[in-house]
């Protein structure tokens, strides 16, 4: 069964098309990566898979159920979790109470309106989390005092914690040090399996390393798809991403 | 507020009336129903995020449907307040269906109109509300008419309604509205329903501002269509910013300050207005924050220098 599926999605920004009929389909477990010159549409074709944007034509399926139509709430619900190219957390609220806001996305307990929070077990399961993705140390901390590569590995984690099926990586790389970017690697490479990673990087040695299949994105459709070594052949990615 | 604070505050409430007179008793009166109303706002502005000019909406709904109940229906208090307060929640759940379309200014225009609805309803509406002449005739619960009786009845539904708030907002709910104001986008994204959660919040900060219509009712036993207008929702706006919004103090504080400068100062000063406007710009500038949040910076500062 394929985990993610879109058949012939369609955006218009203005009557500029930003997606243009994209297909494609993403096996269960696989490892998929997006890439694509800048305006290609891939965090347009993010947007549209979480529900952030409603898409103008085309179906959205995850896991063989319809999503086209649902909210994005209601995606995340049925499995779908995101980061973001540019980090949106809560910076003024320490890490563990970013990762308990993720917890309490798909908790009953958000609807509790009287209990103490602060007492709430979810922070005990908030700790744990962090400490999979080694900022245990740091849960006490809040957000906006740890380093932007520490704030990625948040943002990981948060996603993490929503025990997601499919998992769109938004740039997790992006402007990290070489040092985090081991670090991020080394988590995204750590994903268990029953997870499907769906991931838009630039550092293309990085991305062709993690990834098993590639889908090359070009004003708004999908121009090649296929192996790391059927794509970086196809002359098609050499003129459009590599340069040559 | 620390919980020493909090304790030492109601320790004064509570002995007030052994060392004030009559006139301070009903001021002290007016700040706490005040600051029911100001702290309903505070849960959509300071919690939610959700600015609003339109809350004066609930105030006046619940004084009217109040006084109408007893007057034209001749229902004890125990009947009248019940029904009044279900009346204004009913109305907030169906005016947050239309407000919560938009959110920012839209939201903000958007109660705002909703509640000039109601104000021209209730000047023109004659036959039923009396127009500007007002509805006037109305009793206190369990026949308090001194002011010392009332102010301990204020007090006491004053501190109820708060502690109700102020559970709200420490509860995991409390936390997710205001993960909902910080960011929204972010929200969605982590399975929350922004729309649901601020709907909800919407409605119970009618329920509240209806709580402090009752109060008001039943204090100047008499209701006129200004209690619906602009200017009575600016003013409690203006007291949660002055007070501090997303603070359980703040809304109090100014309460307090708006309060004490329309009714206190205006004895001496003529052009109260004006300085009731220099007051805000001077909070405004040196304490953009509000006056509980700024205070606490400055005896920080102080403390640190110190």
């Amino acid at each position: 069964m394929a985990a993610l599926q879109i058949k012939s999605l369609k955006k218009a920004f203005g009557g500029l098309p930003a997606i243009n009929g994209v297909s494609l389909e993403v096996a269960a477990g696989e490892r998929r990566l997006i890439i694509g010159p800048n305006g290609a549409g891939k965090t347009t074709l993010f947007n549209l898979v979480t529900g952030d944007l409603a898409a103008d034509a085309g179906e959205i399926l995850l896991f063989d159920e319809r999503m086209t139509r649902l909210a994005t709430h209601r995606r995340v619900h049925r499995g779908l979790a995101r980061t973001y190219q540019i980090i949106t957390l809560f910076p003024k609220d320490s890490l563990e109470h970013n990762i308990v806001l993720s917890l309490l996305g798909l908790s009953k307990a958000r609807w509790n309106f009287f209990a103490r929070f602060e007492k709430s077990a979810l922070y005990g399961e908030a700790r744990k989390i962090l400490a999979r993705v080694g900022l245990e140390a740091l849960a006490g901390r809040p957000l906006s005092e740890v380093s932007y590569g520490e704030k990625r590995r948040v943002e990981i984690a948060m996603a993490l914690a929503q025990k997601p099926r499919v998992l769109l990586l938004d740039e997790p790389l992006a402007g990290l040090s070489r040092e985090e970017r081991a670090a991020v690697k080394e988590l995204i490479a750590a994903i268990p399996r029953d997870v499907t990673v769906v991931m838009i990087e630039h550092d293309m040695d990085t991305a062709l390393d993690m990834a098993e299949r590639i889908t090359v994105l070009h004003y708004g459709s999908v121009i090649v798809e296929g192996t790391r070594a059927e794509v970086v052949a196809d002359p098609k990615t050499k003129e459009v991403y590599l340069g040559h | 507020m620390t919980n020493k604070g909090w304790l030492l505050s109601i320790v004064v409430f509570i002995c007030l009336p052994l060392f004030a007179g009559e006139y301070y008793i009903n001021l002290a009166s007016q700040i706490f129903i005040f600051a029911v109303f100001a702290a309903s706002i505070n849960l959509l502005l300071g919690y939610g995020g959700l600015p609003t000019l339109g809350h004066a909406a609930y105030l006046g709904v619940a004084a009217y449907l109040s006084a109408l109940a007893a007057l034209k229906f001749g229902l004890g208090h125990w009947l009248a307040a019940p029904a009044a307060l279900l009346g204004t929640t009913l109305m907030a759940a169906g005016f947050g269906l239309i407000a919560l379309r938009a959110t920012g200014l839209g939201f903000l225009m958007l109660t705002l109109a909703l509640s000039q609805v109601l104000w021209g309803t209730a000047l023109r509406w004659v036959s039923v509300t009396d127009g500007d002449n007002g509805l006037r005739g109305m009793t206190r619960p369990f026949g308090m008419d001194d002011a010392n009786s009332f102010y301990y009845f204020t007090f006491a539904v004053t501190a109820f309604s708060i502690w109700m708030m102020a559970r709200f907002v420490a509860s995991p709910f409390g936390a997710v509205l205001q993960g909902t104001r910080d960011q929204p986008r972010r929200m969605s994204a982590l399975g929350h329903n922004v729309w649901l959660i601020r709907w909800i919040t919407f409605v119970y900060a009618g329920l509240w501002g209806g709580v402090s219509g009752l109060l008001f009712v039943y204090y100047h036993k008499y209701i006129h269509p200004v209690s619906l207008s602009l200017a009575n929702s600016a003013e409690g706006l203006l007291a949660v910013i002055a007070g501090g919004s997303g603070t359980l103090a703040g809304p109090l504080v100014g309460a307090a300050i708006v309060m004490l400068l329309k009714n206190y100062v205006s004895a001496y000063v003529e052009r109260w207005n004006m300085l009731l406007g220099f007051v805000f710009v001077f909070i405004v500038v040196f304490m953009p924050e509000g006056v509980v949040p700024g205070v606490k910076r400055l005896w920080l500062r102080f403390r640190s220098r110190a």
